[in-house]
């Protein structure tokens, strides 16, 4: 997994709220099975004004410049809200970005870039509005940087504290698999097996009773 | 300190303390679907990883598949096809439970997962599919996860979670005449947000909870997805036992009755405390249908649309404004009486045999009105289907008009290919009314079954209690 440890880049401002994975890639747009050619998708419902032409709609904030080159969005409440597919970060990255600041997120959403090296910021609405005030007023030269190591966000002249969980903070400083962390744990996996299996016996049936 | 019943899911699935509040979970079971799950399944194979416990793995075609009657491997969806026949190959080779699009098990993921007593009380479930929560009816900690997740969980049976903070939504008094648990779980959203319960796993409990039959406590559950939460789980009790009774994978005979003493122990300690409590009242329910483009724009069928100028928060205020065009509504516009194109019963949240009989009480000997485009019915699974037919709702359904399908997802969102026409208004029992989700442009109102049969015959968005 590709680590994240600080960056500063173009903030795009896109902060209506309940922002679903539905309206990020259209459930058209995910044509096959794979997790790559999926960014000319991304917000196409928004993006196009004719999606199946691809003709560019100049009023959305990702069609106009700088913002063409963001690498980090700020969002408003409930992003990612919505169904569980991953294609969501998967085109959000492929496209550009790094980073997402919202007040809140979709909980599968959040956990969906973790795992992809994308990383989610919580803070408040005020913070994010603030910020976002201060991009508009100059999106390429006020560039908004944000760094994890030491947990803060640096924009409009503030510095913002945001929390993380201490696995996904790592997870993303190493660029662990997950997997492989979760497969030297073997021995505790086992452990568990062995005493569920006496608690609750039911759980290890395999195939119709 | 007493446990919540989320206290003791929790515990008894900690395979170790990861610190910060995070442990790594054992997860009882894995579902996976056509449209997502070959993904993973390829993903796991490229790294050279096995399944652990294949045996507690199941996969079943539901969302690409095509709801037509003698479907086949054939969608609408120009590469559809690929979906179903990579997820059986690698479904196949990797030795997993398949019900396949002609077993007589194939159906909507989280309502074969009950009805094949798949899900257990006590049970840790995940699925890369949102409405995972929809099994926390059962008194199972069941969530929704992406791809990457499911890797996880296919290869170690075990995924790293945050505990979410804990909410414990009351449900007071009895339902009135002609509202469904879909008026509750809705009125609730309606009332609090789409993002109401973001950060918390709720348990939903009261009076009017116990008293529902275990197929209408689903529909609860299933929306609380819809609601921000990371899970919502119910207490099993008797109408949970009963219900898991006899099902296919459920224990039987003296290991049914040692389960069944240990599945009694699922419930909040009399001194537990949660970190934040919801208290509703069913007296203040009715049904309730969707104005907007979010669950939380939730209305009484007796209400207006709602007029943005009085909410404060722009951003809010912004997003009304948006589903306001979007829905082609007016602040202060009834919702009742709003003419529609199309009609949709089935999904996960209401498309069991219960919620079948419930419409086809309200269509009984009618016609649904000329003006429909569409209107449609998806039983939720093969077996909902069969079950249907012997009692002869089919008939009921074929007779006042509407089409009568396969089992799916169908169009619960267009993933299949086929969908509602452009900017359609539709009255649907589904559970997400997002811009463009049931098709191009369409207007998608949230309701329950009854509602949406009562609306079919009169063309226009109705209320069930004024039906004879
Ligand atoms: S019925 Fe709809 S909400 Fe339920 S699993 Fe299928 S697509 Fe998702």
């Amino acid at each position: 997994m590709e680590k994240f440890i600080s960056l500063k880049a173009i903030a795009a401002p896109l902060l209506r709220v309940n922002i679903d994975t539905d309206v990020i890639i259209p459930s058209r747009e995910m044509k096959g099975v794979s997790k790559t050619g999926l960014s000319v998708g991304m917000f196409a419902n928004w993006r196009y004004t004719d999606v199946p032409a691809r003709i560019s709609n100049s009023d959305f904030v990702l069609n106009t410049l700088p913002y063409t080159k963001a690498h980090i969005l700020l969002a408003g409440d409930n992003f990612g809200c919505g169904s569980s597919r991953e294609h969501a970060v998967w085109a959000m990255k492929e496209w550009g970005f790094r980073a997402v600041i919202a007040p809140s997120f979709g909980a599968i959403y959040y956990g969906n870039c973790v795992r992809n090296g994308v990383l989610p910021v919580v803070l408040p609405q005020a913070a994010v509005h603030a910020i976002s005030a201060w991009v508009e007023h100059a999106p390429a030269q006020n560039l908004v940087e944000i760094d994890l190591p030491t947990q803060k966000v640096h924009a409009a002249g503030n510095a913002y504290s945001f929390s993380i969980g201490e696995s996904d903070k790592d997870m993303l400083l190493e660029g662990l698999d997950p997997i492989g962390v979760t497969l030297k744990k073997d021995a505790a996996i086992q452990a568990f097996e062995a005493k569920d299996r006496t608690a609750r016996p039911w759980v290890y049936i395999n195939g119709p009773a | 300190m007493g446990r919540t019943l989320i206290d003791k899911l929790w515990d008894s699935h900690v395979v170790t303390d990861l610190g910060d509040g995070a442990a790594l979970l054992y997860i009882d079971r894995i579902f996976l679907h056509e449209r997502t799950g070959s993904v993973s399944l390829q993903e796991l194979k490229a790294a050279g990883r096995p399944v652990r416990h294949k045996e507690h793995v199941f996969v079943t075609m539901d969302h690409i598949v095509d709801t037509f009657p003698g479907r086949g491997d054939k969608t609408l969806m120009p590469s559809g096809t690929e979906f179903i026949t990579s997820t059986r190959a690698a479904a196949t080779e990797a030795g997993l439970n398949l019900f396949d699009v002609t077993d007589a098990r194939q159906g909507i993921v989280h309502v074969v997962s009950a009805e094949q007593g798949i899900t257990l009380p006590g049970f840790t479930q995940v699925c890369p599919d949102s409405h995972t929560c929809t099994l926390g009816a059962l008194g199972a900690l069941a969530w929704g996860i992406g791809s990457s997740e499911g890797e996880h969980a296919l290869a170690t049976k075990t995924l790293a979670v945050t505990k979410p903070k804990s909410l414990r939504v009351t449900f007071n008094g009895q339902l009135g005449y002609g509202v469904t648990s879909k008026d509750m779980i809705l009125h609730l959203i309606g009332k609090y947000g789409a993002a109401g319960g973001s950060g918390y796993a709720i348990t939903f409990t009261g009076p009017a909870i116990t008293t529902l039959p275990q197929e209408n406590r689903f529909t609860i559950c299933n929306m609380a997805v819809e609601f921000g939460a990371f899970a919502g789980v119910i207490p099993p009790d008797e109408t949970t036992f009963e219900y898991v009774k006899g099902r296919p994978y459920a224990p039987k005979g003296a290991a049914f009755d040692t389960a069944v003493a240990s599945w009694r122990t699922l419930k909040d300690d009399a001194d537990a405390s949660y970190d934040r409590e919801i208290v509703i009242d069913c007296a203040d329910i009715v049904p309730t249908v969707t104005w907007g483009s979010s669950p939380g724009h939730a209305v009484r069928i007796d209400g207006v649309v709602p007029d943005p100028a009085v909410v404060t928060d722009a951003n809010v205020r912004a997003a009304m404004e948006k589903a306001l065009e979007y829905m082609d509504v007016k602040p202060g516009q009834k919702v009742e009486g709003l003419p529609i194109d199309a009609v949709f019963i089935g999904s996960c949240t209401n498309s069991r045999l219960s919620d079948l009989r419930a419409a086809a009480a309200i269509v009984k000997g009618r016609k649904i009105s000329a003006a429909l485009k569409k209107a449609v019915i998806v039983p939720g699974s093969t077996q909902v289907k069969r079950a249907a037919e012997r009692e002869g709702l089919h008939d009921i359904f074929t007779a006042a008009g509407f089409e009568w399908r396969e089992s799916g997802c169908s169009m619960c969102f267009n993933a299949g290919g086929e969908s509602m026409g452009e900017k359609w208004r539709v009255v649907s029992s589904t559970n997400r009314n997002f811009e463009n989700r049931q098709g191009p442009k369409t207007r998608t109102h949230l309701a329950s079954p009854t509602t949406v049969a009562a609306s079919a015959l009169m063309g226009a968005i109705a209320d069930v209690r004024k039906l004879g």
